[in-house]
Formats: C-alpha cells, sequence, structure tokens
C-alpha cells in the first residue's frame, strides 16, 4: 500500500507497470488490476484553462490517503494499493491523479478503485486554481462525476 | 506553545496571510479559534476545519500545540 504526492510530472502507466514489478512481489496471485487515471482538461465550466496548480496540505494529505488506502483494504479482499497525485504547477494533458488497487478477482479491484478516487476526491485536502486567458480561478467544487 | 492556525487556497488568499499563533488560555473551541483570528465572526458553513490533520468540528476542543486548520471545500482528483 503506497501513497504519494509528486511535485512532478509523471507517467501513470510506467508508474503501474513498475509497481507490479519493483513493489508488489505478488506475481501470479493477482488476476485483476483496477486502474484509475484523472487527466488535466484545457476546458471547465465553458471555459478554457491554460494551466493549473494544485496546492495541498503536506501531513494531512498522505494522512488522509492512507486512511482511506486502509479503510478499501479492510473493506474489499485486496492485494495491494498504489495512489499517486500531482501538486504544482501543471498542463493541459498532464496526468493528475492515478489510482491503481490489485487483487485476485476483477470485482474487489474495480470496486476498492471507484471507492477510492471518490473518497479522495470528497476529503483529500487538494484544491485546484486555473489559469484561464484573462486571469485566475479556485475551483469551487469538483464535478459530479 | 501557542496553538499554530494554518489557511490554504482561497482563505490563505483572503486572509492575506498563511498562518497565525493564538495563546490556548484565549480560546476552548475550533470555533473560538476562528472567532480569534477573524475578528468575531462565526465558522462560515462552507469553510472545513482541522485539528493536528484531523477533520472536525466547529465545538471540537483545541490545547496548547495543537494545529488547527482551515479551508475551502476540497477539489483534489
Amino acid at each position: 500500500m503506497t501513497v504519494e504526492v509528486r511535485t512532478e510530472p509523471f507517467d501513470p502507466w510506467q508508474a503501474v507497470a513498475r509497481y507490479q514489478v519493483g513493489v508488489l512481489g505478488q506475481a501470479g496471485k493477482y488476476g485483476a488490476t483496477g486502474v484509475f487515471v484523472g487527466t488535466m482538461r484545457d476546458f471547465n465550466e465553458g471555459e478554457g484553462v491554460r494551466a493549473m496548480t494544485l496546492e495541498h496540505y503536506p501531513g494531512m494529505t498522505e494522512r488522509h490517503l492512507e486512511k482511506i488506502s486502509q479503510e478499501a483494504a479492510a473493506r474489499w479482499d485486496i492485494l495491494d494499493s498504489l495512489i499517486i497525485h500531482r501538486s504544482g504547477t501543471m498542463q493541459p494533458n498532464d496526468p493528475i491523479v492515478l489510482v491503481a488497487v490489485w487483487s485476485a478477482h476483477r470485482g474487489a479491484a474495480l470496486e476498492a478503485c471507484r471507492f477510492l478516487i471518490e473518497e479522495l476526491k470528497s476529503r483529500a485536502p487538494f484544491w485546484k486554481k486555473e489559469a484561464l486567458s484573462g486571469g485566475e480561478r479556485w475551483v469551487t467544487h469538483s464535478t459530479s462525476g | 506553545m501557542p496553538i499554530t492556525v494554518r489557511y490554504f487556497a482561497s482563505l490563505k488568499e483572503s486572509m492575506g496571510r498563511d498562518r497565525d499563533t493564538v495563546a490556548a488560555s484565549e480560546v476552548s473551541t475550533v470555533g473560538d479559534v476562528w472567532s480569534w483570528v477573524s475578528g468575531g465572526s462565526t465558522l462560515p458553513a462552507n469553510t472545513l476545519a482541522a485539528v493536528n490533520m484531523e477533520y472536525v468540528e466547529a465545538d471540537h476542543p483545541v490545547r496548547d500545540d495543537d494545529e488547527v486548520a482551515f479551508f475551502p471545500p476540497v477539489t483534489g482528483g
């Protein structure tokens, strides 16, 4: 179970592949990998977005992500999970967040993955500020999904 | 040690600073801390509060050395 906040761009697909090889150590045990990747759009609420800055609360963020990872492990029969979330300034098409869950069967992997991204979005202390052509604005709420 | 009060995101901008300190003898709850730093107002419904990095409500008690944080609704993911 790993959580990480990164200030630099990252490749979520490479992160999943590396984690499976280097950390998971469960070759032959997992039959399902549930993955969610959130990517920055170049539009929001009807306006073009040039860039975005993600602020967070260091310490509380990691604590919250660890807590929801433990909740997922208690609730579903999963082997491991990985959450990586960006902070700092990013451009459209940059990955924002990766949630990956490994389990023996697909149900637990997909359900735990959905649980983790929804819990992250509703409670993890991150805040987005968008740069538009005419200035900046804080994002005040998440989309309904 | 006094209580450290931290602000994030749009609240940090509207406060014009990222932190304050408050003597624990002046306050007994999170709501008191907000009242102290905001000049007497009650904690707005759309402002979240944490003590030592755990979410709490306005009636949560505070003590010496606590880190109290106030911030707007979160928008990660």
